[in-house]
């Protein structure tokens, strides 16, 4: 079951389950996504016009900007957030939009985690534990 | 993490609720990313314009501005980022009243913190810029890139909440750009053609900004034939970081932790990426190729100079807009511009000077319904790489060029 569970350097939030949308683009709020509508907005991104809300995102690296630090808690207070953050590697903006709004955020993987988990696939993110991981159910 | 023992009261309470929060999240922050303590900052730059906070983040700051004045008072001094409106032009921008109103509600709280509204991110150009060595959080990337690489401080992207925690605390933990072992090139650029236009220097960024990737690449560039000036690196760094979100960069020669090649170490195993004139005229196309008219000329993100504001004027004077042309500079250039007669001749013929504003972070969705606005110009590759998701067309092209698309509508690529 080890090609089952994807384990992390780091994570921070309450343990999720959901499904997860997967591309190999970067993310950030400003950048990305129409948070009113909590649609992908940004026409280059692979998820372009998928809602994330809800949804654990699997992306590849933070980008951008530091609006994502506040943006994060401000989608979380109008429930059009993700339910959680997966990514190969982290900027500090995401750790601390993260931090912020109270998200689950996962990062620092031994392999592509935009190639583990498959667009779609049901898992689970805990990072709590001493060795934080994302399980495909 | 290790924490001394007025660090130990502030997270027991006894400094108030405010210092409590704010060395709780940095303590969160500073575990995720590995820091062992907290470093001492001597000043903190915020991001806050209020279309990111939404009615949230606004009544968050507002109740950490209700406490006693020796609770919520910042310990350095704490300058702001853009707001998301100019007060004086928000009307004429379609800014709907609700808009203003936050941007008033988020001013006040901040001055209840004892924070300075600056309202810039050219606080390097025009506040006072750090010297080399100082422990700074900065928010705005483009203020920690150039800051960190130019004036060789130390900072990391300090988002909004965690530029505030700065202030509140007086300190930051100590990863990232704060440690020498961090500020080594990881990747490196041979630069075959030196950029000319403040648009070359923005693609010339762009590119570097995608071969690096992440926020924890350094690239150094090789080859430049001369060195940059502050517009000129204020241009690329901005890129970079909004590409890339790179917070460092050395130039070998230029800059300060750079003078002498070697004294980066040895570079010449790292991986290795060749940019000349054909590559920054390819991304630059990449933005509007197609497009033959525009609804929009903007020249913002970073704000303008002093010396941009005088430029634009030259290519100004004496002719008609026939689209939009809005110019956003600081609340510490404006004075300057309008003393120098610089805004009236921008307006004249027909453009508008914003102060302390920022085009992409004053509510740019809203603003392109209101006024129609679609296909947009300008020489900001940063703001090119932004726009889009706001659901703009953008177009990059020199600010000669954008001035010619203002006054006649069309786009003439060079």
């Amino acid at each position: 079951m080890a090609d089952r569970v994807f384990y992390a350097r780091a994570a921070i939030g309450p343990a999720v389950r959901g499904t997860a949308l997967v591309a190999k683009d970067g993310f950030s709020a400003r950048y990305d996504l129409d948070r009113l509508k909590g649609v992908f907005s940004r026409p280059e991104h692979k998820l372009a016009g998928e809602s994330y809300v809800g949804r654990i995102l699997v992306l590849n690296v933070a980008k951008g900007g530091v609006a994502t630090a506040w943006m994060l808690y401000e989608m979380a207070a109008r429930r059009m957030a993700p339910a959680a953050l997966v990514l190969n590697a982290v900027n500090p903006i995401m750790v601390q939009g993260a931090a912020l709004a109270g998200m689950t955020l996962i990062s620092g993987f031994d392999r592509d985690i935009t190639d583990a988990i498959p667009h779609g696939a049901l898992v689970e993110i805990d990072p709590t534990s001493d060795r934080p991981s994302i399980r495909l159910v | 993490m290790e924490l001394n023992e007025e660090e130990k009261a502030m997270r027991a309470g006894e400094l108030g609720p405010a210092r409590q929060w704010a060395i709780e999240h940095q303590i969160q922050v500073g575990g995720y990313l590995g820091a062992r303590d907290l470093v001492p900052v001597t000043q903190a730059h915020v991001m806050a314009d209020t279309e990111s906070l939404g009615e949230a983040g606004v009544a968050w700051l507002e109740r950490w501005a209700e406490l006693p004045w020796a609770d919520r008072r910042v310990r350095v001094p704490t300058i702001t980022d853009p707001r998301g409106t100019d007060f004086g032009a928000a009307t004429r921008l379609k800014q709907e009243a609700w808009m203003v109103d936050r941007e008033r509600r988020t001013t006040a709280a901040f001055e209840a913190l004892g924070v300075l509204m600056t309202n810039t991110c050219i606080n390097y150009q025009t506040i006072m810029p750090p010297v080399f060595g100082e422990h700074v959080a900065y928010g705005d990337t483009g203020v920690v890139i150039y800051c960190n690489s130019v004036h060789g401080a130390r900072s990391n992207f300090e988002g909004g909440p965690s530029a505030l925690a700065a202030g509140l605390t007086g300190r930051t933990p100590r990863y990232g750009y704060h440690l020498d072992e961090r500020r080594r090139p990881t990747l490196r650029i041979n630069v075959a053609w030196t950029p000319r236009d403040l648009n070359d220097w923005g693609a010339l960024g762009g590119l570097v900004g995608r071969c690096a990737g992440d926020y924890w690449q350094v690239p150094v560039l090789v080859g430049l034939e001369r060195g940059p000036n502050s517009d000129e690196l204020k241009h690329f760094g901005a890129a970079a970081a909004s590409f890339g979100s790179l917070a460092l960069f050395h130039m070998a020669g230029i800059t300060p932790e750079a003078r002498r090649l070697d004294d980066l170490g040895d570079v010449r195993n790292l991986p290795t990426y060749d940019i000349g004139e054909s590559d920054i005229r390819a991304f630059q196309r990449g933005y509007g190729a197609e497009a033959d008219a525009v609804d929009l000329v903007v020249f913002s993100a970073p704000q303008l100079s002093i010396l941009e504001m005088q430029r634009l004027a030259e290519l100004l004077k004496g002719r008609t807009t026939r689209r939009p042309l809005l110019a956003v500079t600081s609340p510490q250039v404006k004075p300057d511009a309008d003393r120098m007669g610089l805004t009236a001749i921008i307006e004249q013929a027909g453009g508008t000077v914003l102060s302390g504003m920022c085009f992409y972070q004053s509510y740019a969705r809203e603003m392109a319904e209101a006024n129609g606005w679609r296909r947009l110009a300008t020489n900001s590759a940063k703001l090119v790489n932004i726009i889009g998701g706001y659901g703009y067309r953008p177009v990059l092209l020199s600010m000669a060029e954008c001035v010619d698309a203002a006054c006649t509508g069309r786009i003439r690529h060079g």
